[in-house]
């Protein structure tokens, strides 16, 4: 069982609902990024693959990529980055990337060397289950899980589809929309997730335009993690790099709520 | 195997999953899916609905301004090497290029559909002005994208969106042209799905859209088909139309394909030459990759980022080819060449001098192509350009351009 899958069980037992920490690589020192993230209580990582064509995200993840592009950063730095965190730390990995760079990496080859890396499951924005056959056989070769994600706008059929093909989670987007902060969340997200819930046998994180303690107190009895990603991705952006690990690491004590300090976010865009 | 046995089918293509080979596909976050789902079923419905089909065929007759002329070029065709030589008139089509045979296709569709808002993104402006002028027809919103490169140099295709009620919006990220446009009407599309169908502008995108662009624009082939039976007597030797996405050429060679005699040509745009980033010459630079939800032939660098492109016409200028194009490519069926961005120009002044007729920078480069390459056709044979849109909207940036000569 790998360790997305046993973080997920762990959750369950406890009863509590967990924190996934999304960061761009190769924007700002990422792995002291990610150990700052661990340290104030996330409990896995997304590693985002820099992608020139974001089309799922907004401005504060985009400008993220542009920057890690720009410091030369691909899909091997990812995986070094990777093998790096891997030396001091057994936290869940979680890669996120969009298909192009991963199809021109080849898929097996990626596959080979993100486990070799560390990574435990890899998550595709652009591959729909329909497509899955193409990426999901090789991945699981490997012992990567494949994460697929499902949205406000799903049917049912492709709720189970989902629930079927999701290996180690399946991901919910809290809205229709792209990545960012939001001050409020969708006023339909609860009820959704609950119907989605009741239909799925998988555990289920949810992301998008989570920033806030708020928002983990409304989401916390109704799905089995959260995802946090521009908030801590603005904050890594807004000072020099040497506090980056300290900024990202405050969004997460913030959103947890575990003896956070003074309001550190500015207000959402 | 023979010829016949290998020749894609009118109408095979693509299979139920939306693939062309192992091109095409739909490759879009999970948010996008429904609205995927919902377009295919209402399309095929209406596909074979016959007050839809009158009511596009009327807006095409009476709005649009169809059938369109086919026009003997016999100046342009010596300076070719000679040829007979006919030009598909899509310039003469309301709004000046093919565009508009697609945007009042889909509009229809969303208006059928229940969808008031409409977004499309834009990179020559044409299938911008396009889709705001069936929008104001239809009494529908429209949102046009389109990066700011773009906007400088088809600054008067701007106001025209504007001046037709649309709300063009700059596009700053990345290169600036139509890629980025693209990338920010998905962003859109994801977030105002329920109310908004987006009309994409080529035959690009997923499933269903190369389907439903090429259904739309085929109309230039088969009335050229029929202009030609009438002048000539046959069908032509040769077929020869620009490539961007691939919608014109698409329109022209679809019904086309059914004739083992014909050989198509298919235009890229060459740009300033063969380094990555010069041009947008997807077949000779590019490689399989997937951009904005459709598998195909993508320019892009080792790791998979996708490569800026350039291109002296807005139109062209696009790191992605439709996935139907890279698959007839593939099996052989249509021939592709480049034309430079000095070939295009000339042949741009070559047939407004000879013809009265001045053609779009994009079409000009299929101009070019033949304009090069004429001599080694024949006299006897009958060659058909596709001339996709009228240059009006590139008057001011050759101006410029020649000034600074
Ligand atoms: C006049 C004209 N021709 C050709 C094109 C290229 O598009 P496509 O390859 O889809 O025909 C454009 C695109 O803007 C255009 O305006």
């Amino acid at each position: 069982m790998n360790r997305v899958r046993k973080l997920f069980t762990r959750l369950r037992a406890g009863h509590r609902c967990g924190l996934i920490a999304y960061v761009t690589c190769g924007d700002g020192p990422t792995v002291e990024i990610v150990h700052a993230l661990e340290d104030a209580g996330a409990d896995a990582i997304e590693l985002g693959v820099p992608f020139s064509d974001p089309i799922a995200d907004g401005p504060v993840i985009q400008m993220a990529a542009q920057r890690a592009l720009k410091n030369g950063t691909n899909i091997g730095d990812v995986f070094a980055i990777a093998d790096e965190v891997r030396t001091r730390s057994d936290i869940p990995l979680i890669a996120f990337s969009y298909l192009n760079p991963v199809l021109r990496y080849g898929v097996d080859r990626f596959a080979d060397d993100a486990a070799t890396a560390g990574i435990d499951s890899v998550l595709l924005t652009d591959l729909p289950t329909e497509a899955a056959a193409e990426v999901r056989p090789s991945f699981r070769k490997r012992g990567l899980g494949s994460i697929f994600l499902l949205a406000p706008t799903s049917s049912d059929a492709r709720i189970a589809a989902v629930n079927r093909v999701s290996d180690d989670f399946i991901y919910y987007v809290s809205t229709t929309g792209v990545t960012g902060t939001r001050n409020e969340l969708d006023p339909t997200l609860l009820t959704r997730l609950d119907e989605v819930r009741a239909r799925v046998t998988k555990p289920l994180a949810v992301g998008f335009g989570i920033s806030q303690h708020v928002h983990y107190e409304l989401l916390r009895d109704h799905c089995d993690a959260i995802v946090v990603g521009s908030a801590i991705v603005r904050a890594v952006a807004s000072g020099d790099a040497a506090g980056a690990p300290g900024r990202a690491a405050a969004v997460v004590k913030t959103i947890l709520d575990r003896d956070a300090p003074a309001p550190l976010l500015s207000p959402a865009t | 195997m023979t010829r016949s046995e290998t020749r894609p089918r009118a109408g095979s293509l693509p299979d139920r999953r939306g693939y062309f080979g192992e091109f095409g596909g739909r490759y879009v976050p999970e948010t996008l899916m429904a609205a995927l789902d919902e377009f295919e079923a209402a399309y095929r419905n209406l596909r074979r609905d016959r007050a839809f089909q009158s009511e596009l065929d009327d807006v095409l007759r009476d709005f649009v301004g169809r059938p369109t002329a086919l026009t003997e070029a016999k100046r342009f065709a010596e300076a070719c090497g000679g040829m007979r030589l006919f030009l598909k008139r899509e310039d003469l089509n309301h709004t000046g290029a093919h565009k508009i045979n697609n945007a009042i296709g889909q509009a229809l569709i969303a208006k059928r559909m229940g969808k008031q808002r409409i977004i499309a993104e834009t990179g020559a402006g044409q299938h911008g002005v396009a889709t705001a002028t069936a929008c104001a027809l239809l009494g529908l919103d429209c949102v046009v994208y389109m990066g700011e490169v773009d906007m400088a140099r088809q600054e008067l295709n701007v106001f025209r969106m504007r001046l037709l009620g649309a709300e063009v919006v700059p596009v700053s990220s990345g290169s600036r042209t139509l890629k980025d446009a693209i990338n920010e009407a998905i962003r859109d599309w994801v977030t105002n799905v329920r109310t908004t169908h987006y009309i994409i502008g080529s035959v690009l995108g997923p499933h269903p859209y190369p389907l439903v662009v090429r259904d739309f624009q085929s109309v230039i082939g088969r009335e050229a088909l029929g202009q030609l039976k009438k002048r000539t007597g046959a069908v032509p030797d040769v077929a020869v139309a620009c490539v961007g996405g691939g919608s014109n050429a698409i329109g022209l060679f679809y019904e086309m394909l059914q004739h083992d005699s014909i050989r198509f040509i298919g235009v890229e745009a060459g740009g300033r030459g063969p380094a990555l980033g010069q041009h947008a010459a997807r077949f000779s630079g590019g490689a399989l990759g997937v951009l904005h939800g459709t598998r195909s032939m993508v320019l892009q660098d080792e790791f998979g980022q996708i490569a800026e492109t350039h291109s002296i016409s807005a139109g062209l200028d696009y790191p992605s080819i439709g996935p139907e194009h890279a698959y007839l490519q593939q099996i052989g069926r249509i021939e592709y060449y480049d034309c430079s961005d000095d070939l295009a120009l000339e042949a741009f002044h070559k047939l407004s001098e000879l013809e009265g007729i001045i053609p779009a920078l994009e079409s000009s480069h299929a101009l070019g192509w033949l304009l090069r390459n004429g001599a080694s056709i024949g006299r006897e044979k009958i060659v058909v350009v596709n001339l996709s849109g009228r240059g009006d909207k590139d008057v001011p940036q050759i101006a410029a351009l020649e000034m600074t000569r």
